[in-house]
């Protein structure tokens, strides 16, 4: 279904977009983007500073480019996917070539106003272009091994250039929505099962390469692995982080310790805080009730995605969103997955809570999308 | 390319469906297993973490107590703890570290060992942990520091606590020193308190400090802190507050003591002073003394050295560790045992030609010539030798030992000083279970005049006087309250000697001091209230040979210092009511009518009269000669106490 033949009088035009905007998934995301602010304010010892009020002021921004991405048709960024692709793989080359050190890897590029990071970018422009692709693509065609290679190519280009940077929980978010995208639009099982299998191999051959010369990954990607694996060998090296957000969590109990109490938290004993780790500290000053019911807002919003793409006809539409979804998804379970000591700590920011810019900033971009897929969905008599 | 059909497209479109359906699926079962997970560990298993989490946060830290301070009789402190100023850098507020000591160093002078250690230490240490770049800072330089703040980031002064003894030297000996725990001292104490491992925590190293260590330390506090995860103290739980040190008074007067210690001089001498009515020490002086504020600072190898290489030996506390045969003041020992024996009376008179000849060893006495007949109380008065060795004979040694044992001298007194010696009251059985030998009569004649075995430290000579003037056993005591808790007084009991005995021994002492041919009468009291009773004594350190004496025995003017005679002196005051008694030993300092009877006298007076005694109390022939020596001994303690100033400023 090509956006000529949407019936282009029945989708709202101007101001009244607004009106059909998917309410309940913009008050869900203001919702949780408060937690955040909340835990924040608490994390900085009951201070607006340093995080809460910059936190408050990307949201506004990154609401109002929700809201913005939201108005302007989905078929528009439809045609943009491709552009959007090559200028986060050329910001990805960007960071290689003049990218500066933070936190010993290369992340960011200092475009002067901001501090972006291209990988976040990719994370949303990876998937509008495979929607894109697979809205092109006759549905036919979709196991055929040339077109699925295809976008495997898109999606490991990207991921290696991440890989080297190195960020290891992007490069796996990228590869996790990446094939996500592709299960959705219907590749056949049997590719996914034979991936599977060579992901076993590699990653017995990444063991296999520890301590020789073609060694793949970095040590320190090693050692996280290790303290993964078994976080009490070294609980005051490498394993710390784990162990020390474990007992932070766990600590919290049924009801917490109450808002501003968490004592881990605000000791110090718990890394990155306000990032990675701040849903320790939600854990640990709300207990279950409070951690139970973030994760209850995240599941909503991802109910409500699933809802919004089963309810549109468009099928770049219905993947775009999907893949938002799928993203957004493997933000928080790796996140949570992490602190709770399930996967290694690899790097993943909470979303909509954890501090940081690019990332809120994508995310919002990335629901501005969904929103307007929502917006201008297609309406009217079924052809 | 393409031309979409519908029946393709709503295949793909059920397809999407299923799938999405799936990933949907599978999503809420990933975060249902999220949420089982969160449920198992803050749920099932949040004890267990709880317990993890309080001791990852709460730490013990101690509060060190502070110490007992030690006033004198009449509330003059002795030992304080005073405020000591330090400087400190915190590597993390610091910056530059190397640029910042730098700095330092162009206002304040930092030691180069010192500087290096610090730089050592702050290379270890946790950031924000100050470390310590300069000890016992002067408030100038204090200042100093306070002002160019702005120009020396992470630096700052820091006070706390150290012992000071503001009264330096005078009484170094009886109170000691503290100084940090060492590795050695922790070694010596069976399962040591926690306190003890604060770094600079200090306690009692020598005397009083030493061995009231437990009263004066207290018990430590401890409190309760929370504290993050590289060990910075985030805020205080709880405290519970430590008790501090008991705080002594000590029986010493300070400005007696002083006056005593300036007396000696450079003597190497020993001085105590007993109040006869309830034993307390007045002042127990030892000569040459040392700073005891240089080894709380941490005395330098050379100021060590200079002590520990000085004939006079000032680390050693004569007045009470020292032991010396007490010559001729042995001999109120000898006469009280044969009194209370019975073998002489006070009008028995023993013929003195200048020698006894005992189992065929010619023993002499001092005088070349004899005595010609001495009665009780001439013996003492002119301190005849043969008289003793005479009823020596005649009372036996047993008796005699018991005698001392009695008056104190050969039993320890319970001081909380070091080293406290026991002093020597030789009997047969001591002889034969020490030497293996029978004793011989020649021992007796020895001992019978305070020569040979018999030993005494000036306390004990001092006790001896004070027992023999009150006819009670008083004790020594030198702790007056504990916490203003007034301690036992030593009056004693009566020691159950016949009082005519006391008396005539008393009379014969009070001829010493004030009859002309008395052997202290040069030293006597001159103002009819306070006159003294005393005794001499001269004890030698060398054997004269038989060809010495008949050459004439040379003396000790022309003899090496360190074989000259030790001269004594026991006395007590009024000598109708007796308040002080008091005893001198001046090592090797020739004899004790001409050495120690001054000092004793000059020392009784000073206490009667609690200051400087008026001239009219002394003889009229010395007066001019005390009031020399006065203006010079006031000049000197002026002299000394501006010199302790500036000493304290620097």
């Amino acid at each position: 279904m090509s956006y000529l033949e949407y019936n282009v009088q029945s989708t709202p035009t101007g101001p009244r977009k607004i009106l059909y905007l998917n309410w309940p998934l913009a008050l869900l995301l203001c919702t949780v983007a408060c937690v955040g602010f909340l835990q924040l304010y608490s994390v900085a010892g009951g201070s607006l500073y340093p995080w809460a009020e910059p936190q408050m002021k990307r949201f506004a921004l990154g609401l109002t480019a929700m809201m913005m991405v939201a108005m302007v048709p989905i078929w528009f960024w439809r045609n943009m996917s491709v552009v959007a692709y090559l200028l986060s793989v050329i910001l990805l080359i960007g960071v290689e070539l003049m990218g500066i050190e933070g936190k010993g890897a290369q992340r960011w590029i200092d475009l002067g106003v901001i501090r972006l990071q291209p990988s976040e970018l990719m994370k949303i422009t990876l998937i509008m272009l495979l929607a894109a692709y697979y809205d092109w693509l006759p549905a036919r065609r979709t196991s055929h091994p040339f077109w699925v290679l295809v976008p495997v190519m898109i999606i490991l280009f990207p991921t290696y250039l991440v890989l080297r940077q190195p960020d290891l929980g992007t490069s796996i978010l990228l590869l996790a929505a990446g094939g996500g995208m592709m299960f959705l639009a219907g590749v056949h099982w049997a590719y996914f099962a034979a991936v599977i299998a060579s992901g076993v191999g590699l990653v017995s051959a990444v063991f296999e390469s520890r301590g020789t010369d073609w060694q793949l990954i970095k040590d320190y990607q090693f050692r996280r692995i290790d303290t993964f694996l078994d976080p009490a060998s070294d609980p005051l090296g490498a394993g710390y982080h784990i162990t020390q957000s474990k007992i932070a969590l766990g600590s919290g109990g049924w009801t917490g310790r109450g808002f501003m109490q968490g004592t881990q938290s605000r000791l110090n004993f718990l890394p990155e805080k306000h990032t990675d780790f701040i849903f320790t500290t939600l854990a640990e000053e709300f207990g279950f009730i409070g951690g139970i019911s973030l994760l209850a807002l995240y599941v909503l919003i991802i109910v409500f995605c699933i809802h919004t793409a089963l309810a549109t006809r468009d099928r770049y539409s219905s993947l775009i969103t999907l893949g938002v979804a799928i993203t957004f998804f493997l933000f928080f379970s790796v996140n949570m997955s992490m602190v709770m000591g399930l996967a290694p700590v690899v790097g993943v920011p909470l979303p909509m809570v954890s501090y940081g810019g690019s990332a809120m900033l994508v995310l919002m971009v990335a629901f501005g999308l969904v929103q307007s897929a929502h917006i201008h969905r297609p309406r009217g008599r079924r052809r | 390319m393409k031309k979409p059909n519908s029946k393709d497209q709503a295949s793909s479109y059920r397809k999407l469906t299923r799938r999405a359906l799936v990933v949907g699926g599978l999503q809420l079962g990933f975060a249902g297993l999220l949420g089982l997970r969160m449920r198992y560990m803050q749920v099932e298993q949040a004890d267990q973490f709880r317990l993890l989490a309080e001791e990852n946060r709460i730490n013990i830290r101690l509060i060190a107590p502070s110490r007992g301070e030690l006033f004198d009789r009449n509330g003059v402190p002795l030992a304080r703890n005073a405020p000591s100023y330090r400087v400190v850098v915190v590597r993390e507020d610091a910056g530059d570290v190397d640029e910042v000591i730098n700095h330092l160093g162009q206002l304040i002078r930092l030691d180069p060992g010192e500087t290096e250690q610090a730089l050592a230490e702050i290379k270890r240490s946790a950031p924000f942990l100050p470390v310590t770049l300069a000890d016992r800072v002067s408030w100038e330089d204090v200042s100093r520091v306070a002002v160019n703040a702005p120009a020396l980031p992470g630096i700052s002064p820091e006070v706390g606590l150290t012992r000071v003894y503001p009264h330096g030297p005078d009484l170094a000996h009886v109170i000691g020193y503290v100084g940090p725990v060492s590795d050695y001292d922790l070694q010596k104490i069976e399962d040591p308190e926690p306190v003890l491992r604060i770094p600079r925590f200090q306690i009692g190293k020598v005397g009083l400090e030493a061995r009231q260590e437990e009263l004066l330390r207290g018990k430590a506090g401890a409190k309760r802190v929370e504290v993050n995860a590289t060990g910075r103290v985030m805020r205080e739980l709880d405290r519970r507050e430590g008790q501090p040190g008991a705080d002594l008074q000590l029986t010493v007067d300070i400005g007696l003591q002083s006056y005593v210690q300036a007396r000696l001089g450079d003597e190497s001498a020993a001085a105590v002073v007993i109040d006869c009515e309830n034993g307390d020490l007045r002042a127990i002086v030892s000569s040459p003394s040392f700073d005891p504020n240089l080894f709380v600072r941490g005395i330098s190898v050379a100021d060590y050295r200079s002590l520990t290489e000085d004939k006079h030996r000032p680390l050693a506390n004569k007045s009470v560790q020292g032991a010396y045969p007490p010559g001729s003041t042995f001999k109120m020992v000898t006469a009280l045992a044969a009194l209370e024996a019975g073998v002489i009376s006070n009008n028995d008179t023993v013929w003195c030609p200048g020698y006894l000849e005992v189992s065929g060893r010619r023993f002499h006495c001092w005088k070349h010539g004899g005595h010609g007949h001495v009665d009780l109380i001439n013996s003492l008065k002119q301190s005849c030798d043969v008289y003793y060795y005479d009823v020596a004979m005649q009372v036996g040694i047993d008796k005699i030992s018991d005698m001392a044992k009695t008056l104190g001298i050969g039993v320890r007194h319970e001081l909380p000083m070091s080293a406290v010696a026991r002093g020597l009251a030789p009997n047969r059985a001591w002889k034969q279970e020490n030497y293996n030998k029978t004793w011989l009569i020649g021992d007796t004649a020895n001992a019978a005049i305070g020569q040979g075995y018999v030993l005494a430290s000036p306390l004990q000579l001092a006790v001896m006087t004070a027992r023999i003037a009150t006819g009670r056993s008083v004790t020594p005591r030198l702790v007056k309250s504990i916490d203003g808790i007034e301690q036992p007084s030593g009056a004693g009991e009566p020691m159950g000697i016949n009082e005519n005995h006391l008396r005539q021994v008393r009379k014969g002492m009070f001829a010493v001091s004030n009859d002309r041919r008395g052997t202290g009468y040069r030293s006597r009291i001159a103002e009819d209230t306070m006159q003294m009773a005393g005794k001499s004594g001269t004890s030698q350190v060398r054997n004269i040979t038989k060809a010495e004496r008949a050459a004439g025995v040379i003396s000790n003017n022309d003899l090496p210092w360190e074989r000259r005679d030790h001269a004594l002196f026991v006395g007590f005051a009024p000598a109708d009511r007796p308040k002080y008694a008091v005893a001198v030993v001046v090592e090797h300092g020739g004899g004790g009518s001409s050495a120690a009877a001054p000092i004793l006298r000059d020392v009784l007076l000073q206490a009667l009269y609690d200051g400087t005694p008026p001239l009219e109390a002394y003889p009229s022939s010395d007066r001019e000669r005390i009031r020399e020596q006065q203006e010079k001994l006031q000049q000197e303690r002026i002299d000394r106490e501006n010199q302790r100033k500036t000493s304290d400023r620097a």
